[in-house]
C-alpha cells in the first residue's frame, strides 16, 4: 500500500485496532450516560475523533502512505473544520 | 481499464495513481457528509431540548450493536489485503466475502431498526409526525432519515464493490501485484464505517 517500499500490515495490528476501537465506543456509551449537561455532546465527539483518528492512521493505511497524501487528508479535515467554525461564528453572534 | 486487459496494450496499471484516484473521492464524500454534519450542528445548536426529546425514541442497544458489526468488518476487510500481500489469495476472498456478510447484518439491523420507527408512526412527513412534534423534533427525524438512510445506501455500494473485488480475486484481475482494486474496496468500506463512528455519538447518545 505504501508506493515505494511495499508494507505489509500485520493482521495482529488490525485486531489491536479493533479491540481499541470497541473499548472506544463502550467509554463513548459510559461517558454519555453520565450526567455533564453540554459536555456530553463534546466527550461523545471526542471519543469519535480519536477512533476516527484510528481508522484513517491503520484501517486507511494513512501511517505507511507517502506524506503528500496525509497532507491532503489533513487539508481535507482542516476545511471541513474551518466550515464549522465560520457557521458558527455567524449563528453564535446573530441579533 | 478494462478494454486494455483484452487487447494487448501496454499495462497502464499505476497503484499510486488508483489510490490518489480513491482518496479524491473520497474527499468529495467527506464533504458531502460534512455539509449534513453542519446543518445537524445547527439545527441541534438551535433546538437543544427537542434533539433530546426525539433521540429518547432510538435504540442506543441497535446503535451500539451496529458499530460494534461495523468496525468488525472493517477489521475483516483491512485483513483481506495483508492476505492478498502474503499470497493467501482463499484468505483474502474468505474475507471479504465475510466482510460481505457483515455488511448485510447492519442492513438488517436497519431494517427492523427503521421499522420500529415505522410502526410508531414515524417517517418524514408523516401524519404522527407533522400533527404531534415539535419543528425541532421533526428536523431531528428528518435529519436521521437523511444520514442514516445515505449512509445505508453507501453501505449497499461497498457491498456492491465487494462483489468486483471478489471477482477479481477468483479471475485473477485482482492479484498480488494487482492490489488496487481490493484496497481502494477497503478504503472505501472504511470511509463507512467513518462515518458511522459520528453517526452513532450524535443520534444515539443523546442525553
Amino acid at each position: 500500500m505504501s508506493g515505494d517500499k511495499p508494507h505489509i500490515v500485520p493482521y495482529r495490528v488490525y485486531l489491536i485496532i479493533l479491540v481499541a476501537l470497541i473499548a472506544l465506543t463502550l467509554g463513548s456509551i459510559w461517558i454519555t450516560s453520565i450526567e455533564m449537561a453540554e459536555y456530553t455532546v463534546a466527550a461523545a465527539l471526542l471519543f469519535a475523533v480519536v477512533k476516527s483518528y484510528l481508522v484513517l492512521t491503520y484501517f486507511m493505511h494513512l501511517k505507511y502512505d507517502k506524506r503528500y497524501i496525509k497532507a491532503m487528508v489533513g487539508f481535507v479535515f482542516a476545511i471541513f473544520l474551518v466550515v464549522i467554525i465560520i457557521t458558527f461564528l455567524d449563528y453564535l453572534f446573530r441579533a | 481499464m478494462e478494454h486494455a486487459h483484452h487487447v494487448e496494450h501496454p499495462d497502464m496499471y499505476d497503484e499510486e495513481s488508483s489510490k490518489i484516484g480513491m482518496w479524491l473521492f473520497i474527499f468529495t464524500e467527506l464533504l458531502l457528509f460534512g455539509a449534513l454534519f453542519v446543518v445537524y450542528a445547527v439545527y441541534r445548536y438551535m433546538n437543544p431540548d427537542a434533539f433530546h426529546l426525539a433521540a429518547e425514541e432510538l435504540n442506543r442497544m441497535i446503535g451500539a450493536i451496529n458499530t460494534i458489526i461495523l468496525l468488525i468488518s472493517s477489521m475483516t476487510i483491512a485483513m483481506s489485503t495483508t492476505a492478498l500481500r502474503k499470497g493467501h489469495r482463499k484468505l483474502a476472498i474468505a474475507l471479504v466475502s465475510i466482510t460481505f456478510l457483515i455488511g448485510l447484518a447492519f442492513l438488517v439491523n436497519k431494517y427492523f431498526e427503521w421499522g420500529v420507527k415505522f410502526s410508531h408512526g414515524i417517517w418524514p412527513g408523516s401524519e404522527h409526525m407533522l400533527n404531534e412534534m415539535s419543528q425541532g423534533e421533526i428536523l431531528f427525524f428528518g435529519l436521521y432519515f437523511v444520514m442514516t438512510g445515505l449512509h445505508a445506501l453507501h453501505i449497499i455500494i461497498g457491498m456492491a464493490i465487494m462483489v468486483f473485488a471478489i471477482r477479481g480475486l477468483i479471475n485473477g484481475k485482482v492479484q498480488i501485484d494487482r492490489p488496487s482494486l481490493l484496497d481502494n474496496c477497503g478504503l472505501y468500506w472504511h470511509l463507512v464505517d467513518l462515518i458511522w463512528i459520528f453517526l452513532f455519538p450524535l443520534f444515539y447518545l443523546i442525553h
